[in-house]
């Protein structure tokens, strides 16, 4: 029966507007997920504190007390005399880091045979340790790189330290981010709410009243979903200008490439959840089951922490996780500008995952027990 | 006579236990067939095989000339189904619910309309056309269940307890409906644990512990127990029975 479609979708449609709460929550999503999120999973460190114990007070060390002063990330502590109290405010938590520069640094330096300077961190919190001692290396051979200038002489690179962040020059955290947390939008509205809508329905026994009508069972899961995915790339839009509109932030290459691989996300991710609901009796289950999955799909598909520093086998498992896919998609394009021609991989793989995820749903919804 | 359903060595197993115990029966076209039995004798589970919800696990047999185990898909398509659970969408309204039942069993827009109209006149209950089916009495609500299985106007209706809990009144308005749609030819099968309304009946069929145990007219069966009522015959059969609630 071909125009049973628009019944159910006008069907869906109708209860959807008529929720008290579902609306109002989705006209939300997309305004949290740009405007305050990215404020809030900032992974910058800031406000690092250092306590700078200089044995040399050469012009060199005293210019480079003086940026890490002046750095936004380092807070300079009150001058400290010796290498045992910094020890001690680093164990007190008072302060993060601690420099010490050895006795005669400048003049060791100038005459090739440098002495290193200590760089002691608290890893207690590993991102602030690690990153805390990548700024101040940065900061300190800037310094030194300043001095060197200064002379006239020529520097070997194997002397300092150059770290550059492509593709997102000022490596702000918040253009990292935004395709990550555009993507959780996509989860909570193509997992989440096909899944609850689902199993409202088992719930209230309403499935049954028309698992005995002819209507087949594609038409009916359809009618479920294309409402959600034209809602989720409507979001994924206002999502996308509100991110122009306050953090600049445009895709580099083609907007068109983020909307087809968000599809084929939706499509995937949505007959998962089809799946998820057609096997739980219960919508305790079906959400505690679909929580479970959705836990690694956030955390081991790249959106937060990258894929290449997880363990081997850990990488592997993630080849069947539809973010790892459309999060390389999204990241590239916004902020690479990359082309179809080189995604390739990453589209085929969620169509291939859509398929696959569609027909577990297909086969899992059973009109009849 | 033309039946309607004929189901021979019926038989549904959930794992050891056997819900339904090879009934063999058969209901003529135009009937209104009380389907009766204790809680968990098996009524609703051969119902719901009946209307396709449910896989025979052997037998076989045929509703409104299809092929049970083989054509579900079509035997849907000319019956309706209330179950026992009230299962229309609460957060519709009551023309939005027949509208949608009667768009997905493939009427026209117009025909819908017309249906609506007409269902809605009869119940006197067209002012309440734009209700949301949520805020209706359960009385109202089991007419309206009953109006929606029947709004494509199918041969046979399947009905599962349908006045469960529905006061005197309602029930016998009920039953009024249904009488109206056994006059117009639609076969009735209904279950119900009321042994006034198994009066009502043109013929019933007792189950106990899965199997058939008896099945003739209201009449015949108090006869052949030495009952009054059908409350007896069924007092007499029911307590055979081997399985609790």
């Amino acid at each position: 029966m071909k125009h049973t479609l628009p019944i159910l979708i006008r069907k869906e449609v109708t209860q959807f507007r008529r929720n008290k709460v579902l609306p109002r929550i989705v006209v939300m999503m997309p305004l949290m997920l740009v405007l305050v999120l990215p404020l809030v999973t900032q992974m910058d460190v800031k406000n690092i504190s250092v306590a700078f114990i200089d044995h040399d007070r050469s012009p060199l060390t005293l210019r480079m007390e003086s940026h890490l002063a002046h750095s936004n990330y380092f807070r300079l502590c009150e001058p400290v005399g010796s290498f045992e109290e910094a020890e001690q405010m680093l164990d007190d938590g008072k302060v993060d880091l601690v420099v010490s520069i050895p006795e005669h640094f400048e003049r060791h330096l100038t005459l090739g045979d440098p002495k290193p300077i200590l760089l002691e961190a608290n890893a207690v919190n590993a991102t602030k340790g690690a990153q805390g001692m990548q700024y101040a290396l940065q900061t300190i051979a800037s310094a030194a790189m300043e001095k060197a200038r200064g002379r006239g002489a020529a520097i070997g690179a194997e002397q300092l330290l150059t770290v550059e962040n492509r593709y997102n020059p000022t490596g702000n955290y918040r253009h990292f981010m935004l395709p990550a947390l555009m993507i959780v939008l996509l989860i909570l509205v193509c997992c989440f709410l096909p899944l609850l809508n689902i199993m409202t329905e088992k719930e209230h026994g309403t499935i049954e009243q028309i698992n005995v009508t002819p209507v087949g069972r594609l038409e009916f899961i359809l009618a479920k979903l294309i409402p959600y995915w034209l809602l989720a790339l409507v979001l994924l839009a206002v999502a996308m200008l509100l991110a122009w509109a306050v953090y600049g932030l445009l895709p580099a290459g083609a907007a068109a490439l983020v909307f087809l691989a968000a599809f084929l996300f939706a499509l995937c991710i949505s007959g998962f959840a089809v799946t998820i609901a057609n096997i739980s009796d219960t919508m305790q289950q079906a959400i505690f089951v679909m929580f479970f999955f959705v836990m690694f799909f956030m955390l081991m598909s790249g959106l937060f922490t990258p894929i290449d520093s997880m363990p081997r086998w850990a990488q592997g498992i993630t080849y069947a996780f539809p973010p790892r896919y459309v999060i390389d998609v999204f990241r590239s394009v916004y902020l690479k500008g990359t082309l179809f021609a080189e995604l390739w991989f990453d589209f085929l793989m969620l169509t291939l995952l859509a398929v696959v995820f569609n027909l577990l749903a297909t086969v899992t919804y059973k009109k009849q027990s | 006579m033309d039946n309607i359903i004929t189901v021979s060595n019926l038989t549904k197993q959930f794992g050891s236990f056997t819900a339904v115990d090879h009934i063999t029966f058969a209901v003529s076209r135009g009937e209104i067939f009380g389907f009766l039995g204790a809680n968990g004798a098996g009524k609703t589970t051969a119902m719901r095989m009946l209307c396709g919800l449910s896989k025979p696990t052997s037998g076989s047999g045929s509703v409104a000339g299809y092929d049970l185990r083989t054509q579900g898909e079509q035997i849907k398509r000319h019956i309706g189904y209330m179950s026992q659970r009230f299962s229309l969408y609460e957060d519709l309204t009551v023309a939005e619910n027949m509208e949608l039942y009667g768009g997905i069993y493939g009427l026209s827009r117009r025909e819908v309309s017309d249906r609506v109209d007409q269902l809605l006149t009869a119940l006197q209950f067209a002012d309440h056309r734009d209700d949301l089916v949520g805020s209706l009495p359960l009385g109202w609500k089991q007419k309206l269940a009953f109006m929606v299985a029947t709004v494509h106007r199918p041969e046979l209706v399947f009905l599962d307890e349908p006045t469960g809990g529905v006061d005197p009144i309602t029930r016998r308005q009920f039953w009024d409906l249904i009488r109206a749609a056994a006059a117009q030819g639609t076969t009735i099968f209904v279950t119900t644990h009321y042994m006034d309304e198994a009066e009502y009946c043109h013929r019933i069929s007792i189950m106990v512990d899965g199997q058939i145990r008896a099945l003739d007219t209201p009449a015949v069966l108090r006869a052949r127990y030495g009952a009054d009522t059908m409350e007896q015959v069924f007092y007499r059969l029911a307590r055979e029975a081997k399985r609790g609630d």
